[in-house]
């Protein structure tokens, strides 16, 4: 509504470079989405917990980054980025463990309440960056090898740290799989998320694969905020500005199958950059929100939804 | 049946006719700073009740109140500026010369006044019909109202022209020719709000005493067997959101000639979560709780937030946690927990004498 004109002028500006940057940055940012809410349909799927404060893991995993470089200051060409992934796993993982002995597991079966407690707790997590890292967004310099792209044809280029974060989010995903559908820890996963208490019957400690599971949501959440600051300054609201694109792709994917995680993501991160650009940036959200809509019309419980005869 | 039915106002409504009393001697004592303020908390308080109807009896959360409740208010705001102002100080700082023509009507208070309440209740319905009737239920609803939340908030900031943006409206003169910044025109907003809120509250404890109210009930605790004995869940879910989102739409209404500014931060997902935690820390569910809740809520929140600037989220956050840890049923369940072992302790002796 604002510029139809400046939508038309750049929409017939279309070329075949525009077309091919843009899915390349959808895919970017789908692999980013895909990393955050792996970890909250899993949670979701196994706990029955929606975590809000999910996206307060993944700027833990981007000021973790930060501290890093802090510490490496100057040293090198950025090795200290490589180590940072795993690192960001780890330091948002085991603060993740701690939260679910501590708080969410009170709150299983409970996702209303849950809501508003990971909610609270999203608030605690804000300002508590806010006090150490100060409110300002900080900058996290990225390494060198990862500056340039590959110059596809001319005036296309395909930036080395979008790819980056794709090959990233790939090599997650390929983890992810291997761990749920070919280890007896995934296994004992899925035992839990299709019937909690016949897997307790048989056997399985339904209370470590709950925190072991959060924890490597958590962890995911990490990775996706130590490449996040690959593409912009971080701060202590970085999270909130992915988190509900993330609730959207588990909405559309359907909860507990990777699969389903992996095409909702694709979905809403090639949609909305698109819709963003042949329109105005506010009204592409608008336009995304209601696609949304008309596709639940279609796939009410999302594209992959676990197969069940109960009701609820 | 009479038994089984809640009457209107028992034994116990002293408590009510109390509260209500002191609604119309605060005036009377308070500044007009804190009288001020306390308006501000009863139009939270009618939004409380609002999202307590879908919530606390129907089962459904919204998160997307905070849009509804903005809706009301941008009506309102948008009278008060053509009261003000022909054209609006942000539509001449974004070029336009011409008053758009969705914003004519609200020359007039009557046209304002309604549209408040309406233009939140069409799009609760627009947003309603779909996820209803798609059986789209818990958190995913929950999700999406929150996503409506983002995108009405981002919508509001773009369209700078017709809705001021990032700043919203403020600079308001006057309503109906009185000064709004005159402590006589303040007083009189606080009773009118006062009046709302009692007739907001009669109204609602009228709709879930009666067979719809049991319905709504029924649906929050357990929708499936409503709907095998034949009933429509989806169209009372539809209806009850339409009336709450109106309700809230009237508490935004009533907030900004209060308050003198509204903007897309009242719409963002922050207030709508706030709005949930007011209803849960007062007791969802009750009618009284949510009003009370909204009430604790926001003294503690004006009250902290003054105090300790720096820190007061870490108790907002705190309080959201330990409401749903330590006291599910908020202060109203406190209440009852407590009534019950007075009652208990005094009826050991009398069964005692009985035998």
């Amino acid at each position: 509504m604002q510029s139809p004109g400046r939508g038309k002028s750049k929409g017939s500006k279309m070329s075949i470079e525009m077309i091919i940057s843009q899915i390349f940055n959808g895919l970017s940012l789908s692999s980013i989405l895909l990393l955050i809410a792996l970890g909250l349909s899993i949670t979701f799927g196994i706990m029955g917990v929606i975590n809000f404060a999910h996206g307060e893991f993944l700027m833990v995993g981007a000021y973790t980054a930060y501290v890093l470089q802090k510490i490496f200051h100057g040293q090198d060409g950025g090795t200290y980025f490589l180590i940072s992934l795993p690192v960001a796993f780890l330091v948002a993982g085991i603060v993740g463990f701690i939260l679910e002995k501590s708080l969410i597991r009170f709150l299983y079966g409970r996702p209303y309440e849950g809501i508003l407690a990971t909610w609270g707790l999203s608030l605690i997590f804000q300002q508590t960056a806010r006090n150490i890292f100060g409110a300002n967004n900080v900058e996290v310099t990225s390494p060198s090898w990862l500056a340039g792209g590959i110059e596809l044809m001319n005036g296309l280029q395909l930036p080395y740290n979008r790819l980056f974060i794709i090959a990233v989010a790939a090599l997650s995903v390929f983890v992810m799989y291997l761990y749920i559908y070919n280890s007896s820890a995934g296994r004992r996963m899925r035992a839990v998320m299709q019937n909690r208490d016949m897997s307790a019957c048989m056997g399985i400690k339904t209370k470590s694969v709950d925190s072991t599971t959060f924890a490597i949501g958590c962890g995911l959440a990490g990775v996706a905020g130590c490449v996040v600051s690959l593409l912009g300054s971080i701060g202590p609201s970085t999270g909130q500005n992915y988190i509900v694109d993330a609730f959207m792709v588990v909405v559309l994917g359907g909860v507990g199958k990777l699969s389903g995680t992996i095409a909702g993501a694709i979905m809403i991160g090639m949609a909305s950059p698109l819709f963003e650009y042949v329109t105005t940036s506010s009204m592409g959200k608008v336009i995304v929100f209601a696609l949304v809509i008309v596709f639940l019309q279609w796939k009410p419980s999302g594209l992959f939804a676990l197969k069940t005869r109960a009701l609820d | 049946m009479n038994t089984e039915k809640l009457p209107l106002f028992r034994k116990a409504q002293w408590p009510y006719i109390l509260a209500a009393l002191s609604l119309f001697l605060l005036p009377l004592i308070l500044s007009d700073f804190r009288l001020n303020l306390l308006g501000k908390f009863l139009t939270f308080a009618i939004a409380a009740i609002a999202l307590d109807l879908i919530w606390g009896y129907t089962g459904v959360l919204s998160l997307g109140h905070g849009v509804f409740f903005s809706l009301g208010a941008y009506c309102m705001a948008m009278y008060l500026k053509l009261q003000a102002e022909d054209l609006p100080d942000f539509m001449v700082w974004s070029g336009l010369t011409d008053l758009p023509w969705f914003w004519k009507p609200f020359k007039h208070l009557w046209v304002a006044l309604p549209m408040a309440v309406i233009v939140p209740a069409v799009f609760a319905i627009i947003i309603g019909i779909p996820t209803f009737r798609a059986r789209i239920k818990g958190v995913y609803f929950s999700i999406l109202t929150q996503a409506l939340a983002l995108v009405f908030s981002i919508l509001f900031i773009g369209q700078q022209p017709y809705t001021g943006g990032t700043n919203g409206m403020t600079n308001f003169q006057n309503m109906l020719g009185y000064s709004l910044s005159d402590s006589s025109t303040m007083r009189g907003l606080y009773i009118i709000t006062a009046v709302a809120l009692i007739i907001v509250f009669v109204l609602s404890r009228w709709i879930v005493n009666t067979k719809t109210g049991r319905i709504l009930i029924a649906i929050r605790d357990g929708e499936n067997r409503l709907r095998f004995l034949g009933y429509d869940t989806s169209l009372f879910k539809i209806c009850i959101f339409a009336l709450s989102a109106s309700l809230a739409g009237l508490a935004g209404a009533l907030y900004v000639p209060q308050v003198g500014i509204i903007s897309p931060s009242m719409m963002g997902i922050l207030p709508s979560v706030e709005m949930a935690i007011w209803v849960a820390v007062g007791g969802r569910g009750t009618l009284s709780g949510a009003v009370m809740g909204a009430f604790a809520v926001n003294f503690a929140k004006s009250y902290l937030s003054e105090t300790f600037p720096n820190t007061w989220l870490y108790f907002l956050g705190i309080l959201f946690i330990s409401v749903v840890l330590l006291f599910p049923k908020g202060i109203i369940g406190l209440f009852k927990k407590f009534r019950k072992k007075i009652i208990e302790r005094e009826e050991i002796p009398a069964d005692g004498q009985q035998i």
